[in-house]
């Protein structure tokens, strides 16, 4: 039956070009205008950062010589190892102290689960700075507990490794979480059948499933430490880390390149943080089969209290952290007058015209939330569910997967370089709330990809065939399937979105202008104008706009899957 | 192109990357046929479907579909209707909605489109599932509705890629037929692809058998089983049994130290072939009329599966190439078939197949 070449019509022999319907070529413009966004908004402001740092002052190429010139400089150089041995502390200290409590979570049946994880999570609501406020107010020179720490001052490294253990556990929790939830009931059931005692289930199933988790928390640990910017600005003393330097070389020396040479050097431990998480996660999927059924602890009395006692112990000290921000903003004026009072913020906030920050800061959320989580989930879908443009997708998708790599820090840098230029026709975004909410979607873009992947991912991939044989344009099931179904997803995108605009401070601190102050950045102020009770009550104002935000989302999602229930979970046939 | 030919594939190629998916396909298929492309996975029948549909672009080629050439055009302009093995129904409209999809697009009276569903879900024998959504039926019930859509706006070619496999047996035993029965009393033209041979041999008018991007044989499925035209049809349809054999000619062939006749052409003496036969095809003789070629044997493993035993043979002076025989369970005990026993079969003339 199969034909020779040589009897085919000539015509037969030429590559077949396809008619390209008008409703594919909206999507790829769509897509080539979004890539051109990303690379605008991330590759542009990043390429500065390099340029600069080539440069001398007066912009004349310099080649290497400000690197040496850096690293001539003792107070500079310590920086790097300041800020790498710290960041090591915190990650040896959170990973384990998660591991374990997540441990609890999954393996044990002690009572208050849900309470344990809700407050395990609270760091998260807060501005990373609000940890440090309140570890001065508990250990600083006039602490309620600085006795504790004997002689030694919470100005400086400890007080960075005890605020960053706060603001990273949440972080390292949901990581570590995750990887022991998915865990193969049958194989503890197996062990158990073979009589294995609890240790060695732990080492020889539980650690071992937990690995790629662990892996992750850790760098994220580490990269989060490096790279914030808040905790060492507030508590760090005289103590030098890298995200601070950047601050000092860019805002106090108005030294730029001096910074791009920081910032490149802050770049090299967080990208190979990256690197070594995504090769681990590459490996990840083999792990587990389809069939694993969920491991169901049974009761074990003393095993479940010690549990208990641990989580108590951890959640108390968070709650202690949270708790005394929420205090100082309360109280007439630490430590001589400990009534409570509103002053701190009728006076401290909304006479001395601060406020105006924090509700620029929830313009920002709310823009970043809705405008971030619209082009996060269409770029998404793009990548994922319309044909060819190869090759362009897959520099979207690397685009995608950078902003994960780099400090805000950096970013801010990159986009106070870029778009502070003179040159550039786009500096009139400049201290506008657009570039604010820009540099925010940007920092936050893959975690929020992600999500939007794994959601469009789980949906049948012949949604889109079915629609064209049915002569429906692509658009119209996207907006009737593809989004209602991903709803879940997309709202949680929106919440993520919106916490980390009302927390962020690292990027942001070098974009905004006199009528875009925003929250964190007023905190940053008032500290250091002394002004801790405002500051704290900023701080909290934070936790209470993130907290709502949750609880919105809580409600909304609940709502809705239980209004779709009909179909989202069908029932076991 | 002839009158009765709705669909013409011409020198179809496509190439992934370095990996040839698909290496000049020529295939008529004839209005209001079934047509099935059967193949290993990755032999390329899946392409070849996608590429019918415009889901994807063959790299050359051309298609004419209705007298009509559609080489070039997109999906959306193709004239199908497309069943996938994973049902693809939406999951957030319900059973009326998902088969309404393809309808409310076309600008017709709602009344109409309204009676169409009504007589579409009748037709697929869920009448009273217009209100459920698809995660509330059964996977076979799942699939009837992806047909019903599928069917809508009366299609003039139905694509099928492997509706059954995801199936449980005795689904897609009872689906196979009602989809073929749909098919024969709407005449609609249909391709389905299936890596099933049963499922095959069972629904189809016409089978394409495929290997690694080429078209081994097309013929009714009778003819498919019965007189393979090539080792891989031969070995990728049912049980076969394969003996190596060098022609002696004059139609004979030598097995080890046994010479069996053959009704084929004339092959050159000395040249090595293989010699295929069914396991239905053996004989055993016990007494009376022989098909020709009886020779002594040796009974081996009797393996019982139900409605028929396969056991295996071992041919006086063919020790080496043991074949397998497939029997009726009552020949069986007929004959007293036991391991060990000496008997008497036949290899029916008619029934060998030379190849390669």
């Amino acid at each position: 039956m199969s034909t020779q070449a040589g009897a085919l019509p000539a015509g037969a022999l030429r590559t077949v070009k396809p008619d390209v319907h008008w409703q594919e070529r909206l999507a790829q413009g769509l897509l080539i205008v979004c890539c051109a966004a990303l690379a605008l908004f991330l590759l542009a402001p990043l390429a500065s950062i390099f340029v600069m740092s080539l440069q001398d002052k007066s912009g004349a190429f310099v080649g290497l010589a400000q690197f040496r010139d850096y690293f001539a400089t003792p107070a500079l150089r310590s920086s790097i190892w300041n800020t790498l041995w710290v960041a090591t502390a915190v990650t040896v200290i959170t990973v384990p102290l998660a591991f374990f409590y997540a441990y609890a979570l999954t393996r044990s049946r002690m009572r208050g689960k849900l309470a344990f994880r809700v407050i395990a999570l609270t760091p998260i609501l807060a501005p990373s700075l609000m940890s440090a406020i309140s570890f001065v107010q508990w250990f600083g020179n006039q602490g309620a507990l600085k006795w504790v720490l004997g002689g030694a001052t919470v100005y400086g490294p400890i007080g960075i490794i005890l605020s960053s253990i706060y603001a990273t556990f949440p972080h390292a929790l949901m990581i570590v979480l995750t990887a022991l939830l998915l865990a193969d009931g049958r194989l503890y059931e197996a062990a158990e059948s073979l009589r294995t005692p609890r240790w060695r289930k732990f080492f020889t199933i539980t650690l071992p499933g937990a690995q790629y988790g662990l892996v992750s928390a850790t760098m994220v640990v580490f990269s989060y430490t490096v790279s914030d910017f808040g905790i060492p600005k507030i508590i760090g003393g005289n103590f030098n880390v890298l995200a601070v330097d950047i601050f000092k070389q860019v805002i106090g020396q108005q030294n730029f390149n001096k910074g791009a040479v920081v910032g490149l050097i802050l770049l090299v431990p967080v990208v190979l943080a990256f690197a070594v998480d995504f090769v681990m996660q590459g490996r990840i999927q083999s792990q587990f089969s389809a069939r694993a059924v969920p491991y169901t602890p049974r009761r074990e009395k003393w095993f479940d209290r010690g549990m208990f006692v641990y989580c108590l112990i951890v959640a108390a000290l968070l709650l202690a952290v949270l708790g005394m921000a929420v205090y100082t903003s309360f109280i007439k004026f630490w430590p001589y007058d400990k009534s409570m009072s509103l002053r701190h913020y009728t006076f401290g906030l909304v006479d001395a015209g601060v406020i105006s920050s924090f509700f620029n800061s929830l313009t920002l959320a709310i823009l970043t939330a809705v405008l971030g989580t619209m082009f996060i989930f269409m770029v998404a879908y793009l990548l994922e569910k319309t044909r060819g443009m190869a090759v362009l997708k897959s520099i979207v998708r690397l685009l995608a997967t950078i902003p994960m790599a780099v400090p805000g820090m950096v970013l801010g840098l990159g986009y106070i370089l870029f778009f502070n230029e003179p040159s550039n026709p786009l500096n009139v975004i400049y201290g506008t709330m657009t570039i604010l909410v820009l540099s925010t979607v940007v920092h936050y873009y893959t975690s929020s990809h992600l999500t939007a992947v794994t959601a469009l991912k789980s949906l049948d991939n012949e949604f889109e065939a079915v629609s064209a044989s049915l002569k429906v344009p692509f658009y119209k099931t996207f907006f009737r399937v593809t989004v209602p179904v991903c709803l879940p997803a997309i709202l949680d995108i929106g919440r993520y979105l919106f916490v980390n605009a009302m927390v962020t401070i690292s990027a942001v601190v070098f974009l905004y202008g006199p009528k875009t102050q925003l929250a964190s950045v007023a905190i940053l102020n008032l500290d250091d104008a002394g002004e801790i009770g405002p500051a704290a009550a900023m701080a909290t104002l934070i936790v209470v706009a993130s907290t709502l935000c949750c609880i919105v989302y809580a409600i909304v999602t609940r709502f809705i899957i239980t209004r779709t229930q009909r179909w989202r979970s069908p029932p076991a046939l | 192109m002839d009158a009765g030919t709705y669909l013409k594939l011409d020198g179809i190629a496509k190439s992934f990357g370095r990996f040839e998916a698909l290496r000049d396909i020529a295939l008529s298929v004839t209005r209001g046929e079934l047509m099935v492309f059967l193949g290993p996975s990755g032999c390329g029948k899946t392409t070849l479907l996608r590429i019918v549909a415009g889901l994807e672009t063959q790299d050359r080629g051309s298609i004419v579909q209705d007298g009509k050439d559609i080489s070039r055009l997109p999906a959306i302009r193709r004239d199908y209707g497309i069943v996938f093995q994973s049902y693809a129904l939406f999951p957030n409209l319900t059973i009326h909605d998902n088969v309404a999809y393809g309808l409310v697009n076309r600008r017709q009276g709602r009344a109409k489109i309204e009676a169409r569903i009504a007589e579409l879900l009748k037709l697929v024998g869920l009448p009273d599932a217009g209100v459920k959504y698809p995660g509330q039926l059964s996977g076979g019930q799942q699939q009837r509705i992806a047909l019903a859509r599928a069917l809508a706006s009366a299609p003039g070619l139905l694509l099928l890629d492997e509706p059954l496999s995801a199936l449980d047996a005795l689904e897609r035993v009872r689906l196979r037929g009602e989809i073929r029965a749909l098919q024969q009393r709407l005449g609609v033209t249909t391709i389905m692809v299936t890596h099933d041979q049963e499922e095959a041999l069972s629904m189809a008018d016409r089978i394409v058998v495929m290997n690694a991007g080429r078209i081994e044989q097309v013929g009714s499925p009778r003819d498919i089983y019965g007189v393979p035209e090539t080792p891989f049809v031969a070995d990728f349809v049912g049980k076969i049994n394969v003996l190596p054999a060098v022609a002696e000619g004059g139609g004979r062939f030598r097995v080890g130290a046994v010479s069996l006749a053959v009704n084929c052409r004339e092959v050159a003496a000395g040249t090595a072939v293989k010699l295929y036969l069914r396991p239905e095809e053996i004989v055993f003789n016990a007494n009376g009329s022989s098909p020709g070629n009886n020779l002594a044997a040796r009974v081996g493993k009797i393996e019982f599966l139900g409605a028929f035993c396969m056991i295996g043979i071992a041919l006086d002076g063919a020790d080496g190439q043991p074949l397998v025989a497939n029997v009726p369970r009552q020949a069986v005990d007929a004959a007293q078939l036991a391991t060990g026993k000496s008997v008497s079969v036949s290899l029916p003339p008619a029934a060998l197949r030379v190849l390669g």
